[in-house]
């Protein structure tokens, strides 16, 4: 953007001014609430009331048959931990762990990677920005059908490899492939993000550790790491959350009930296509149990501040008195 | 002696020099490698599918670098009759474009509200706004699904749409409030001194100063619903309502055995390029509004 690199509190903060909006914030922000309500609350609490309830034909106390949800209780979630479903259903969690967990590492890798070629790139930035987004703009369904396509039998994977690899069909390969086709489309956005943290490193930081006699292996793990931290936690955050949720991918890619790649998404997809509202209601409500949980470790454990903006100015603020310093990362504009 | 000296320390100076310049040569090459590398990375797999879409159907299998010959048979039998991809595409343009207005609309007040106004439960506002964008798809598809049969939306835009706000509404607020919060406050107070009111200032000084970063916003929320899978996959069973990326997916060939990949990639060729298109002459804008969100 043109926008001059401003911090945040330069134009006097909204937190400062002593005057209360608190009106017609309310105003502005009920069509907003509205519709999550209506598209996120709502179906929440559906989906919690829909898995204690199952689909049943029976027969009432004098003999006439009905047919209708029966409140079960919590008898859908002790289903899902007892037999061949409890099978099905930590096969399912431990490939969705599995994706985010190695996922989200090999793209951290590549994508910091990634940052540190563009930052020190000395030609063909402009380039390299224009091929990083198409991954990015590609619809994941669309790059799971030309993963589909690339890892064919006798597609050019094999034939680069030299290999024979059956790499859709089920077993570890499976998973190697949705790794693959995952890594592919996000890297390049986790290398933006960092990219962005590593442009609001001021240069006089790696100026004074040179002088110090800092070698480029020390600079990297002592002042680039730190200092992009809080844009590398964000961008490893949005992607956790974006894994734990995947879908589209393998359901594309390797497909539909598959046991190497079936992550509760697909498995509380295949239960509601199978019209059993009830237990898929139940395997949607603790993904999202699931996602939260992890989300809630996540900003806890690691201080990802990212609720606010609000609140980081806040203690900006606090900082700003104790030492009346710039801070690096207040700078807004990302001239990329 | 002191001449011996100094002549010797002359060549070792100049020695010195020389690997300066060739660790910077080193470095210039490698630079350049990494480059190369990243756009080789990102760049491979999209030209196979086009090389792929523009092979003849008869050389499928063919793995060359370069289709030889060209042929269009794949984007003939994309658009062919039958097929209705025209109408896929225009469902997803309708889904999208829909999507897109409503969350700009409804987005640029709430945007506005965080970026500009000062109130109480501020954080807890924002926390719950970008709490609702790491919402599972699927927690939604299961109640929406019942629902939507209930009241005969299935097969409906609107059943695509309204879940499809679940995840663009956060985003488009998200990056609209960086947006707004880069604009010098002083703009709007400067106006509302001069006589303007609240909405009045907002209306004449800041929305047209916001219109490029309402139209970057704009971009990534509209390539995330036209990305958006699981709504349009579990809304829609009827050929003619399904967008683009559920039809693609679902393509068949004609004696149902052979995978038609051709046609596949012809029709990914069709739904990516222009986005990837309007990514390219917009590339500044839209990294800066992926990445203003995530750096705070």
């Amino acid at each position: 953007m043109t926008t001059p690199a401003l911090p945040p509190a330069a134009g006097g903060n909204a937190t400062t001014s002593p005057q209360r909006h608190g009106r017609l914030a309310l105003m502005l922000l009920s069509p907003t609430f509205v519709v999550l309500a209506l598209v996120i609350l709502y179906p929440l609490i559906a989906a919690l009331r829909e898995s204690l309830y199952l689909k049943q034909d029976g027969l009432d106390a004098n003999g006439f048959v009905i047919s209708g949800d029966n409140f079960v209780g919590a008898s859908n979630y002790s289903a899902i931990f007892s037999g061949e479903t409890a099978t099905r259903f930590w096969n399912a969690f431990f490939n969705t762990t599995f994706f985010t967990v190695v996922g989200v590492s090999i793209e951290v890798v590549l994508g910091v990677a990634m940052a540190l070629v563009m930052h020190h790139a000395l030609r063909g930035k402009g380039i390299v920005r224009a091929s990083i987004l198409v991954p990015w703009a590609i619809p994941t369904a669309m790059s799971a059908l030309l993963w589909q396509w690339i890892f064919q039998a006798d597609g050019i994977a094999n034939q680069i490899l030299n290999s024979q690899i059956l790499w859709t069909t089920e077993g570890f390969q499976a998973k190697v492939a949705v790794l693959i086709a995952d890594t592919w489309k996000t890297a390049p956005f986790v290398g933006l993000l960092v990219l962005a943290g590593l442009q609001m490193i001021p240069n006089e930081v790696y100026e004074a550790a040179r002088v110090d006699g800092a070698n480029a292996w020390a600079r990297f793990w002592r002042i680039t790491l730190p200092l992009v931290k809080p844009a590398l936690l964000v961008a490893i955050l949005f992607r956790v959350m974006d894994v734990l949720r995947i879908f589209d991918l393998p359901y594309v890619l390797i497909g539909a009930r598959k046991s190497s790649v079936e992550t509760l998404s697909m498995l509380a997809f295949d239960e509601a296509s199978k019209l059993r509202y009830g237990p898929a209601a139940a395997y949607a409500t603790i993904l999202f149990l699931y996602v939260a949980i992890v989300a809630y470790i996540f900003v806890k454990l690691l201080g990802a501040d990212l609720i606010g903006e609000a609140r980081e100015r806040t203690r900006n603020q606090r900082r700003r008195k104790a030492k009346a310093t710039a801070e690096p990362e207040e700078k807004e504009a990302v001239p990329v | 002696m002191t001449a011996a000296t100094a002549t010797a320390a002359r060549p070792a100076a100049r020695k010195s020099n020389n690997k300066a310049g060739k660790e910077l040569a080193g470095r210039r090459w490698l630079s350049t490698l990494g480059i190369i590398i990243i756009v080789l990375y990102c760049l491979a797999p999209f030209y196979w599918m086009l090389a792929s879409a523009l092979r003849a159907p008869n050389d499928q299998a063919d793995n060359s670098f370069f289709p030889s010959p060209m042929s269009l048979q794949n984007f003939e039998a994309v658009f062919g009759p039958g097929v209705g991809f025209g109408r896929n595409l225009l469902n997803s343009v309708i889904v999208a474009g829909v999507t897109t207005l409503l969350t700009l609309i409804l987005g640029t007040f709430a945007a506005y509200t965080l970026a500009r106004l000062n109130f109480r439960f501020k954080n807890l506002v924002a926390g719950i706004i970008i709490g609702t964008s790491m919402f599972p798809g699927v927690s939604l598809v299961v109640p929406l699904l019942k629902l939507f049969t209930d009241i005969g939306w299935i097969n409906t835009y609107q059943a695509m749409i309204l879940p499809s706000l679940s995840f663009a509404l956060p985003l488009a607020v998200w990056t609209l409030a960086t947006f707004f919060r880069q604009m010098p406050k002083e703009l709007e107070e400067a106006a509302m001194v001069d006589g303007l009111t609240r909405g009045q200032a907002f209306r004449r000084v800041i929305l047209p100063l916001a219109a490029p970063g309402m139209f970057t916003t704009a971009i990534i929320t509209f390539i995330a619903a036209w990305n958006e899978f699981i709504f349009a996959l579990s809304m829609v069973n009827e050929k003619e309502m399904k967008t683009a990326t559920v039809a693609i997916s679902q393509f068949t060939g004609i004696s149902g055995f052979d995978s038609p990949f051709g046609t596949k990639m012809a029709a990914g060729v069709v739904v990516t390029v222009p986005l990837v298109i309007v990514v390219l002459i917009f590339q500044r804008r839209i990294i800066a509004g992926l990445t203003a969100g995530g750096v705070k």
